[in-house]
């Protein structure tokens, strides 16, 4: 339970900067600067932001998204994953472009504030029981009241309210031969659950671990159990999309219904083995030896899915001029 | 694949499959239509390698705005540069009369496998004749009449707007969640696809016979009479 807490207390400070041509004062104009939970969304954001920059945006109706370096971030995406994303080496505070014209919206689904966020939250869950359970009933048959506190227990970062609404969707916890044996530990012994799970005292042969998750989603980037410590680069993607990151499909792993959707930084492969370079999840670079069970039920986001970010490592192209 | 017990979904493989023979009927029944065509997944050189991966695509097709005194769809398809409009059915006068009014749009549809449903997905994107995309209070005009009504009610979980899986981009999709609950049902009484390679050869035209009415594509009967044979 401590883990989920932290996971859900966890934020990041952002430095929020009024995009350039939409600054119509001749003051110096500063940044806001915003706590923003690791589990919420940016459109949520908004009506902290907003009255910041409010005295210098020109008339008319606001459309408002957000830009990392000049890309488009996409709000459905949790702020953490994002962060945990783009952000190879964290940067606090978290420097940021708002607009609130111009929505690129060839580029980006549209948001209408946080109907749009809460929906895409909810449709998320569906997927997630639908993985899970074969259907969507579970959430279908919430009833709405139900639902609203679920989404508002998120945009409070509520955990004990989530916890208690979410308790009525049935989906329980991942269960296997890890967490049976803390259950067997913790009766005789009253150690916390959090405690056993950390350290390596597991006998991790059994264990389904966060390695054997990765492995059989991106089997040919981790020949080796060690990551490489080497010097890392980056190849930046080559296209013409400025949307951040590939979406991996959301690998079901059948026998224990558990959920993953994996995404990692964009990049050309160009020739030779691409190689792990860091795995983060929760803005925590988890030991890969660590049951996946412990991870998917402590670090997973409110709709239940894991996101878990991944740093590819691609070794250098030869240079022509030897 | 036992009927009886079958949870109307499908596996990647079996929609390739069912997409193949799809392809292949709708050109065989389907010949004044523009042809539904399979392109490969674009390869993502990180993504762990899959098998056969990719999506049915009909481009550049031309729905009319269906005119306003009439409760049945008469939205009609034709490829937008043939000179020659093959018309599926006979459009009666009061539609002629009103159709120079008429703008025109143009519509992209992909089917398109999801792993998390383990169904196919309809997903489509629609451009006026300048070529700008549609957003969803236009499109809702070219819909039949019942598919505006439900999406009146179901605003955010009908159709939604999602970035295509392959592409990076927005497109709107019918959202799979019910799915398999009737697909299930469609294949509840036929006790000529015990075999399972016909069921999976018909999956995409079942399927289609539901999802393409919702959009106003209509699957000719000959396709779905075929099987009978």
């Amino acid at each position: 339970m401590e883990a989920q807490k932290y996971v859900w207390e966890g934020a990041i400070p952002l430095q929020i900067h009024l995009n350039e041509s939409e600054v119509t004062t001749l003051l110096l104009l500063l940044p806001a600067l915003i706590l923003a939970p690791r589990i919420g969304y940016l459109p949520l954001l908004i009506p902290l932001i907003k009255p910041h920059f409010a005295a210098t945006l020109p008339p008319g109706v606001d459309t408002v998204w957000f830009d990392y370096k000049g890309l488009p971030l996409k709000w459905y995406i949790p702020t953490g994953v994002l962060f945990d994303l783009l952000c190879a080496e964290p940067e606090r505070p978290w420097n940021l472009t708002v607009h609130f014209r111009g929505y690129p919206n060839n580029l980006l689904i549209p948001c209408e504030g946080e109907d749009s966020v809460k929906w895409s939250f909810i449709n998320s869950l569906k997927e997630a029981d639908y993985i899970i359970s074969g259907n969507c009933k579970n959430v279908m048959h919430m009833s709405q009241f139900d639902q609203l506190e679920l989404w508002h227990s998120v945009m409070n970062g509520n955990l004990e309210a989530y916890l208690r609404t979410s308790s009525k969707l049935k989906f329980g916890i991942v269960e296997d031969e890890y967490t049976l044996k803390i259950d067997l530990c913790s009766q005789k012994s009253r150690k916390t659950t959090g405690e056993v799970g950390m350290g390596g005292q597991m006998k991790t042969g059994k264990c389904f671990t966060l390695h054997d998750a990765l492995k059989s989603l991106m089997p040919e980037f981790l020949v080796d159990k060690s990551l490489i410590d080497e010097e890392s680069f980056r190849l930046e993607g080559e296209d013409e999309q400025v949307i951040l990151s590939e979406d991996l499909s959301s690998n079901r792993m059948a026998a224990e219904g558990r959920e993953i959707s994996c995404q990692s930084v964009e990049s050309t492969c160009t020739s030779g083995a691409a190689e792990i370079k860091l795995v983060r999840i929760q803005g925590i670079e988890p030991k890969l030896e660590i049951p996946f069970s412990w991870v998917v039920n402590n670090l997973k986001n409110p709709e239940h899915f894991l996101h878990i970010c991944v740093c590819l490592k691609f070794p250098q192209v030869n240079s022509l001029d030897r | 694949m036992d009927v009886s017990s079958w949870d109307g979904t499908l596996s990647l493989n079996e929609f390739s499959l069912a997409a193949q023979a799809f392809e292949e009927k709708w050109k065989i029944s389907n010949s004044a239509s523009p042809p539904w065509l399979w392109v490969n997944a674009p390869i993502r050189p990180f993504v762990a390698s899959q098998k056969v991966d990719g999506f049915l695509s009909m481009e550049n097709i031309c729905l009319l705005r269906p005119s306003e005194d009439n409760g049945a769809e008469v939205s009609r398809l034709e490829e937008e540069k043939t000179s020659l409009s093959e018309k599926e059915e006979a459009i009666d006068d009061a539609t002629l009369v009103h159709s120079n009014h008429h703008e025109v749009h143009y519509y992209d549809f992909h089917i398109v496998y999801s792993a998390s449903y383990r169904v196919p997905v309809l997903y489509f994107r629609g451009y006026d004749s300048d070529g700008l995309p549609l957003q969803l209070n236009e499109i809702e005009k070219d819909l039949p009449a019942c598919s505006a009504k439900v999406l009146l009610e179901s605003k955010w979980t009908f159709i939604t707007q999602e970035e295509h899986p392959y592409f990076n981009r927005p497109w709107y999709k019918l959202h799979p969640c019910g799915t398999s609950e009737w697909m299930k049902l469609l294949f509840l009484d036929e006790a000529v696809l015990a075999e399972s390679k016909v069921a999976i050869e018909l999956h995409l035209v079942s399927w289609f016979s539901v999802v393409g009415q919702v959009i106003g594509l209509r699957v000719p009967i000959e396709m779905v009479n075929g099987r009978i044979n």
